[in-house]
C-alpha cells in the first residue's frame, strides 16, 4: 500500500468525490487559485476549474451561510475554515443554521454540507487561532463531528461525510497534514461513529482523539518499555460516538486515562468520563484521570505551549498515578 | 423596626480580602506593569486624553467644545412615511403585470390579504387565551409586501424570511390549518410543533422559512440563489429582512457575496420604521435611503412606498426578472407600516411611537383599504364582494383555530425526531450514538 | 350565536386582569377594532381589543372586578340575540386553583410536655446513624463487584489503592490466598473460597476474638407510605418554593412555669368533672401563640399566587408524630378558645392522632402551626413552612442557664424559639413583631388566663 500524507489524502478525498457527484464544490477563502492555505486543496483548482473550487472572501458568515442554504437546494458544498478558530465569527450559521433548520421545520429540509479545516494548537499562533472546537459542535444535537487523527482515516472519513446528508463537521490538525500512512489505492470509506483500537494493552486504557491520541500511542510505546502495556483507543467519531468499543477496552484494562487537547471543563473527556462511569462503572479500578491542554488560552511561547498541551510526559505521569491508584497485582 | 434577617453588611464587616479591593474610581485606567520602563508611562499618562475628559467630570456641559463634537448625536423619531406615493400607484396600476391581471385575480389578492389579517387577529386572540406561548410578531398592516411580492414569483423561483413570517407563509399557499396548529405547537402544525410562530416552512412551496435570528436568514437566501445559479435553474430567490437587520454584519457579507459572485437574490428589506423599539431613525445611518448602501456593493437598489400592492408587484416583478434574466443581486426597500407591536409581548408600542402616527397610516395608508378603493374605482369590486371574502377569511380562520385546538399535541417520542436525517430513516448508516 | 369574550393574556406573564373601565356598553354596536374597556394587568393598563362586529349584549364583569385569564367578561352577538351565561362561556381558564390539602404536616414530634418521659414518641435508639462516616470502605467498584461475586468480605481486606482503596489486585489476591466469606452463615462457598478458609486458620494469625453481639445495622429498602409520600412532596414542595427566612428570640419561662405549677397542683386533686386538669407547657404555647396572633395578626397569612389571604380566623395546627411519620391537627378558632378549652381539644387531638383517627377535617384549614422538639433536648431549630402557613413556630427544652437580672447573676429558665417564615407574605419586621409579641405574652403568662 502506498505512503501518503495526511494532506494528500484530504485532496484526494476532495477530488474524487467532486468527480462522483456533481454537486459536490467546495469553497474556502485562498482554497482555489492560492492552493490552499496548507495546501490542503493543491491542484484541485486548475484540475476541476473555479466552477467546483471558490475562492471566497473573508466572510465566514457569509459564505458558510450561503452554503447552508445551497444545501438545502440539494448541493453538497464542502467548506474549509482556514483555522476551525474562525468558526466563531460565523457561530450563527454553523450551530443555529447548519443544526437547526430541520428540526424548526419539521424534518422538511436537511443540510448536507461539510465544513473542515485545521482546530489545533501546538504551532505558536497564540489563544486566537489554536482553539478546538469540536466539544461545542459535538454539544450540539443535529451536528455530527469526525476527528482523524491518520491519513488512512482522513481520506475514509472526510468521503463519508460529503456523502452524508447531515451538517458533518471535520477537523484536521495542521500539525498532521505533514505525516504519512498507507493508503490504499482502490476505494474505501469508513463509516462515522466506529472507534479503533490502535494498540492493544491489558494495563490501562489510554482513549481519546485527533492528535493526542498519536501522543498517546508514543506515550504507550515509552510505558511498554517500563512493563506497562497500554491499550490505545482513537474515538475518531465523536458525534455518533462509539462508547462500545470504549467500554470494551475499559472493561479489559479496568483503569481509564483519557487524553484530549480540548480544555477540561465540558471537554470531550468530560462526556467521554461521564459514560464509562455511568455504564462501566463497575469495571473501574481507579478513578478515571484526564490529560487535557492546560487550563488556559493557548499559550504563545513554544516550550511552554509544548507542556500545555498533551505530551507523553504527562500522559505518562498520569498512567503512572492510576497504577498507584489501582496497583497491578504483584507477579 | 428593621428586618433582623436580610440586611447588606456594611464594608466595615466584609472580609479582609474584599476590604483589600480598591474603590472602583481608584482603579488605574490601565494596567501597566512595574517593570515596564517609567518614563513612557509617565509620558502616555500625561498625555492621555482620558485626563482632559476626566477635567468634565460629567457635570461639565456637554456639546461642541473646542471644536470637538463630544455629544452623540441621536436622530429624533419620525414617521416612516406619511404619504402615499399616488404616482407611482398610477404607474404601477397600468403596468402589464397588474393591468393584464383578471379582475378575478385581483381580486383574489384583495383576499389573500385579508385572509393574512383576519389569520392574525385570530392568532391574537388564541395568543390571549393562552394556547399560544412564546413570541407572536404580528405582520398586520404590512400585509402588500407579502402578498404583492409572492404573488410575482414564477416557477423557479424561491423565497425565505426572517421571524415575523405568517403573511409571507399564507401568500404562498400555505394552509390557515397547519399555520395555526404550528402556533399552538401542534403535530398537525407545519413544522410538527417544533418551530413555532417565527420557523414556518413549506420546501414544496419554495418556501424555505421563517428564521428567527435577525438577519441570519440572509446567506440562507443567498445560498438557494446560488444553487439556483450552481444548477443552472432560471429562477431567483427573494430573501426577506426587516430594517433591522441591514446593520449586521452577515447581511454585508451576504450583498458582497451577492454582488461578486453574481448571485440571483433579490433582498427585500420589509421597512417597517421600528427595529423593534428603535426608530430607523435612531438605528441606522446612510445617505439617501437605507437601500442605497448597496451601492458600495455595486449593487443596484430601489426603494418603494409599498402600501399598494400594485407597486409591490411591479417592482418586484421588475427585479426579479432582472435577477433572473442578467443573474444580478437587488436591494429593494419596501416602506410599510406594522400597527402592532414589535411581539405581542411588545405591548406598550406608544414608548417609541404614538397613537396619532399609528392612527394616521391606519386611516390613509392601510394596504387593504387602500386596494380595496382602487379595486371599486376600476369597477370590479362591490360591497357584497367584500363582506364575502371579509366572512370566508374570518370563518377560516376561526376553523383554523378550531383545528388546532383539537389536534393531538406531537408526542414526546418527537422530541429527538427530525434532529438528523440519518436517524430518521429507517437504517442507520453511521455506527456508535447520535444521542447523549 | 353570541361570541364569549375572555379575559386575554396581555403580557407573558398575566394571570389576571382588573376590569378597570368599559368603554363600551350594554347594547352599543361594536365593529372589529373597537376598544371594549380598560384592563389593568400586572404590567400597565391597556385596551381590550374586539375583533367581532355586533351588538355588546352583556358585562359579565363590573367595573373595578379582578377577572382571571380566559373567564368571560362580555358577550358580543346579533341585535336581540340573547346573552348566553357566563357560566357555560370561558375555554378554561389556566388554572383553577388547587384546593389546599392538609393531610400531613411539618417537621418532627409534637408539643407535648416539655419533657416527656411517658411520651411514645421517643425514639428507641437515637444513636443509630452516627457512625455512618467511619463505617465507609473505600473500594474501587470493579473490586466490589469482585468480592461479592467471589463471597469476600471488604472489611477483612487490605487496601493496595490510594488512600487504601480496595482494587481489584487485593480481591484477586485474597482470592488466591484465601480469606473468609462475607456472611456469618457459610455461604454454599464457590469451590476456592472454602479450602482458602481453612489455610487462613493455618497459617494466619490467630482470629480475633469473637465481636460482643452488637445489634448491627442492616440495610433495607422500605416501601414509602402514602403518609411518607405526602409528607416529602409537601415538605420539597414547601422549601423549594417558598423563601423561608429564620428569626429566633429568647423566652425566659420562669413566670409561665410557675404559673402552671401552681395551676396544676390546684386542680390536680378534682375530679374532671369538678374541673380537675393537668396543663402541659404546650398548651399554654398554643394559647399564647392564639393571643400573640391576636396582636400581630399580619403573620397569619397566606400566600395565594396573584393575592395574599389575611385570614380572619385563628386555626393553629400542631405537629404530631406518629409511627409513620406526623400529623397536624388544628385547633379552630384558637384565638376564641380558652386555655381549659385549647388543652382539652389538643389532648383529644393527639390522642386521635396516635390511633390514626384523625379526619381531614381535623386536619384542615391551619392558619398557622407550632412543632415542638424540646422534649428532645433540641434548644432550637427551624421547622419547614406548613403550606399554606405564611410561618411555623419551633419551640426549643427550656434550659437552666446564667443570666443577668439586675446587675446580677442568675439562673434563669429560658426557652428559645424559633419562626420560619415566608417572605412573600411576613417581612421580617412582621415576623419580628409576633415574636416580640409571643415573648411579651410567655414572659406574663397572667393574660393567657383572661
Amino acid at each position: 500500500m502506498p505512503e501518503i500524507t495526511y494532506r494528500q489524502a484530504i485532496n484526494d478525498a476532495l477530488a474524487e468525490e467532486i468527480e462522483r457527484d456533481e454537486n459536490v464544490f467546495v469553497m474556502g477563502e485562498e482554497v482555489a487559485q492560492y492552493n490552499g492555505a496548507y495546501k490542503v486543496t493543491e491542484g484541485l483548482y486548475d484540475r476541476f476549474g473555479e466552477d467546483r473550487i471558490k475562492d471566497t472572501p473573508i466572510s465566514e458568515a457569509g459564505f458558510i451561510g450561503m452554503g447552508i442554504g445551497a444545501s438545502m437546494l440539494g448541493l453538497r458544498p464542502v467548506m474549509e475554515l482556514m483555522f476551525w478558530s474562525f468558526s466563531y465569527v460565523a457561530f450563527d450559521q454553523i450551530v443555529n443554521n447548519a443544526a437547526m433548520v430541520r428540526y424548526m421545520s419539521g424534518g422538511l429540509t436537511h443540510v448536507p454540507i461539510v465544513i473542515r479545516g485545521p482546530a489545533n494548537g501546538g504551532t505558536n499562533v497564540g489563544a486566537t487561532h489554536s482553539h478546538t472546537p469540536e466539544n461545542f459542535m459535538a454539544h450540539t444535537p443535529g451536528l455530527k463531528v469526525v476527528c482523524p487523527a491518520t491519513p488512512y482515516d482522513a481520506k475514509g472519513l472526510l468521503k463519508t461525510a460529503i456523502r452524508d446528508n447531515d451538517p458533518v463537521y471535520v477537523m484536521e490538525n495542521t500539525l498532521l497534514y505533514g505525516n504519512k500512512g498507507e493508503v490504499p489505492t482502490e476505494e474505501y470509506t469508513i463509516p462515522l461513529g466506529h472507534a479503533q483500537v490502535l494498540r492493544e494493552g491489558r494495563d490501562v486504557s489510554l482513549i481519546g482523539h485527533g492528535r493526542s491520541i498519536l501522543t498517546a500511542l508514543e506515550a504507550a510505546g515509552h510505558l511498554a518499555g517500563e512493563g506497562i502495556e497500554a491499550e490505545v483507543v482513537d474515538l475518531r467519531s465523536l458525534r455518533p460516538l462509539d462508547i462500545d468499543t470504549v467500554l470494551a477496552s475499559v472493561a479489559r484494562t479496568h483503569r481509564v486515562v483519557l487524553v484530549d487537547e480540548n480544555k477540561p471543563f465540558c471537554g470531550v473527556s468530560a462526556q467521554v468520563s461521564h459514560m464509562i462511569q455511568e455504564e462501566a462503572f463497575d469495571e473501574l479500578d481507579a478513578p478515571i484521570r484526564r490529560v487535557t491542554s492546560l487550563d488556559a488560552p493557548a499559550i504563545y511561547s513554544d516550550p511552554l505551549e509544548r507542556e500545555q498541551l498533551p505530551n507523553p510526559r504527562r500522559i505518562q505521569e498520569a498512567v503512572q498515578q492510576v497504577l498507584e491508584d489501582a496497583p497491578r497485582a504483584a507477579g | 423596626m428593621a428586618s433582623a434577617v436580610f440586611r447588606a453588611p456594611s464594608l466595615a464587616e466584609a472580609p479582609e480580602s474584599v476590604r483589600r479591593l480598591p474603590p472602583f474610581t481608584d482603579l488605574p485606567l490601565f494596567h501597566v506593569r512595574p517593570d515596564c520602563r517609567e518614563d513612557w508611562k509617565a509620558a502616555r499618562l500625561r498625555k492621555n486624553a482620558l485626563g482632559e475628559r476626566k477635567a468634565n467630570d460629567g457635570r461639565a456641559p456637554i456639546g461642541v467644545e473646542g471644536g470637538i463634537v463630544l455629544r452623540f448625536a441621536t436622530g429624533m423619531a419620525e414617521p416612516p412615511i406619511d404619504a402615499p406615493d399616488t404616482e407611482a400607484v398610477a404607474e404601477a396600476s397600468r403596468a402589464p403585470i397588474n393591468a393584464d391581471l383578471s379582475p378575478e385575480a385581483k381580486r383574489d389578492l384583495l383576499a389573500t390579504m385579508i385572509r393574512i389579517r383576519r389569520f392574525e387577529e385570530r392568532s391574537l386572540r388564541a395568543y390571549q387565551q393562552g394556547h399560544i406561548g412564546g413570541f407572536l410578531h404580528l405582520y398586520i398592516g404590512q400585509e402588500s409586501v407579502a402578498t404583492g411580492t409572492v404573488s410575482v414569483l414564477g416557477e423557479h423561483d424561491h423565497f425565505i424570511t426572517a421571524y415575523r413570517d405568517h403573511g409571507h407563509a399564507l401568500a404562498g399557499g400555505m394552509s390557515m390549518d397547519e399555520c395555526m396548529a404550528e402556533l399552538y405547537g401542534k403535530a398537525t402544525g407545519c413544522s410538527r410543533g417544533k418551530g413555532g410562530s417565527m420557523h414556518f416552512f413549506a420546501p414544496e412551496r419554495h418556501y424555505w422559512g421563517g428564521h428567527g435570528i435577525v438577519a441570519g436568514q440572509t446567506p440562507l437566501g443567498l445560498g438557494l440563489a446560488f444553487a439556483l445559479k450552481y444548477k443552472q435553474i432560471p429562477g431567483c430567490c427573494l430573501c426577506f429582512l426587516g430594517e433591522g437587520a441591514v446593520n449586521q454584519g452577515v447581511f454585508h457579507e451576504s450583498l458582497n457575496l451577492a454582488s461578486l459572485w453574481s448571485i440571483p437574490v433579490v433582498y427585500i428589506i420589509e421597512n417597517n420604521g421600528y427595529s423593534m423599539g428603535t426608530s430607523e431613525a435612531r438605528s441606522s445611518r446612510f445617505s439617501d435611503h437605507l437601500a442605497s448602501r448597496a451601492e458600495a456593493y455595486d449593487m443596484k437598489w430601489e426603494t418603494v412606498v409599498a402600501n399598494h400592492i400594485y407597486t409591490v408587484r411591479e417592482a418586484t416583478e421588475r427585479h426579479a426578472r432582472h435577477a433572473r434574466e442578467h443573474s444580478q443581486p437587488v436591494l429593494l426597500e419596501y416602506k410599510t407600516y406594522r400597527y402592532r407591536g414589535h411581539s405581542v409581548a411588545d405591548a406598550n408600542s406608544e414608548k417609541y411611537r404614538t397613537k396619532e402616527e399609528i392612527e394616521h397610516y391606519q386611516e390613509t395608508m392601510d394596504p387593504i383599504t387602500v386596494y380595496r378603493k382602487t379595486l371599486q374605482e376600476e369597477g370590479i369590486l362591490d360591497n357584497e364582494q367584500v363582506q364575502a371574502m371579509e366572512k370566508a377569511a374570518k370563518d377560516e380562520a376561526a376553523a383554523a383555530a378550531k383545528f388546532a385546538e383539537k389536534s393531538e399535541f406531537p408526542p414526546v417520542s418527537s422530541i429527538t425526531e427530525d434532529v438528523y436525517w440519518e436517524s430518521d430513516q429507517p437504517e442507520r448508516t453511521s455506527g456508535g450514538r447520535l444521542f447523549f | 350565536m353570541a361570541e364569549i369574550i375572555e379575559m386575554p393574556k396581555l403580557s407573558d406573564t398575566m394571570t389576571s386582569g382588573t376590569l378597570v373601565k368599559w368603554l363600551k356598553k350594554e347594547g352599543d354596536t361594536v365593529t372589529n377594532g373597537d376598544k371594549l374597556a380598560e384592563v389593568e394587568t400586572d404590567k400597565a393598563t391597556m385596551e381590550l381589543e374586539n375583533f367581532e362586529d355586533g351588538v355588546l349584549l352583556r358585562h359579565y364583569v363590573g367595573e373595578g372586578e379582578e377577572v382571571e385569564i380566559g373567564r368571560p367578561v362580555c358577550a358580543i352577538g346579533e341585535e336581540g340575540e340573547e346573552a348566553p351565561d357566563a357560566a357555560g362561556g370561558g375555554e378554561g381558564g389556566p388554572s383553577e386553583a388547587a384546593a389546599g390539602e392538609e393531610t400531613a404536616g411539618k417537621e418532627a414530634a409534637s408539643p407535648t410536655e416539655e419533657a416527656a418521659p411517658e411520651s411514645p414518641l421517643i425514639p428507641a435508639e437515637p444513636a443509630a446513624e452516627t457512625t455512618a462516616s467511619t463505617g465507609r470502605r473505600k473500594i474501587s467498584p470493579l473490586a466490589r463487584k469482585l468480592a461479592e461475586e467471589h463471597g469476600i468480605d471488604p472489611a477483612r481486606l487490605t487496601g493496595s489503592g490510594t488512600n487504601g482503596r480496595i482494587v481489584k489486585a487485593d480481591v484477586e489476591k485474597a482470592v488466591a490466598e484465601g480469606v473468609p466469606a462475607a456472611s456469618a452463615e457459610p455461604a454454599p462457598a464457590s469451590a476456592p473460597t472454602a479450602p482458602a478458609r481453612e489455610s487462613v486458620r493455618e497459617i494466619g494469625p490467630p482470629p480475633a476474638p469473637a465481636p460482643t453481639p452488637v445489634p448491627q445495622l442492616e440495610s433495607r429498602e422500605e416501601p414509602v407510605s402514602n403518609m411518607r409520600a405526602t409528607i416529602a412532596r409537601r415538605l420539597l414542595e414547601s422549601k423549594t418554593t417558598i423563601p423561608h427566612y429564620y428569626l429566633e428570640i429568647e423566652v425566659d419561662m420562669g413566670p409561665l412555669l410557675d404559673l402552671r405549677q401552681s395551676i396544676n397542683a390546684g386542680l390536680a386533686d378534682l375530679p374532671p368533672e369538678q374541673g380537675g386538669a393537668r396543663f402541659t407547657v404546650n398548651h399554654f404555647f398554643l394559647k399564647a401563640c392564639a393571643e400573640a396572633i391576636r396582636r400581630a395578626p399580619a403573620i397569619n397569612s397566606t400566600w395565594a399566587g396573584d393575592k395574599v389571604i389575611r385570614h380572619g380566623e385563628v386555626h393553629l395546627a400542631f405537629a404530631v408524630a406518629v409511627d409513620e411519620g406526623l400529623v397536624t391537627p388544628v385547633i379552630r378558632e384558637a384565638d376564641r378558645k380558652g386555655l381549659r378549652q385549647i388543652a382539652m381539644e389538643a389532648n383529644e387531638l393527639t390522642g386521635k392522632a396516635r390511633q390514626k383517627k384523625l379526619t381531614p377535617a381535623e386536619m384542615s384549614d391551619s392558619t398557622f402551626t407550632l412543632t415542638n422538639l424540646g422534649m428532645f433536648g433540641i434548644t432550637s431549630f427551624f421547622g419547614i413552612i406548613n403550606p399554606p402557613n405564611a410561618a411555623i413556630l419551633s419551640i426549643g427544652a427550656t434550659v437552666e442557664k446564667p443570666v443577668v437580672v439586675d446587675g446580677a447573676l442568675a439562673v434563669g429558665r429560658r426557652t428559645t424559639l424559633g419562626l420560619s417564615a415566608d417572605h412573600r407574605v411576613v417581612d421580617g419586621a412582621v415576623g419580628a413583631s409576633f415574636l416580640q409579641a409571643l415573648q411579651t405574652v410567655l414572659e406574663s403568662p397572667s393574660v393567657l388566663l383572661v
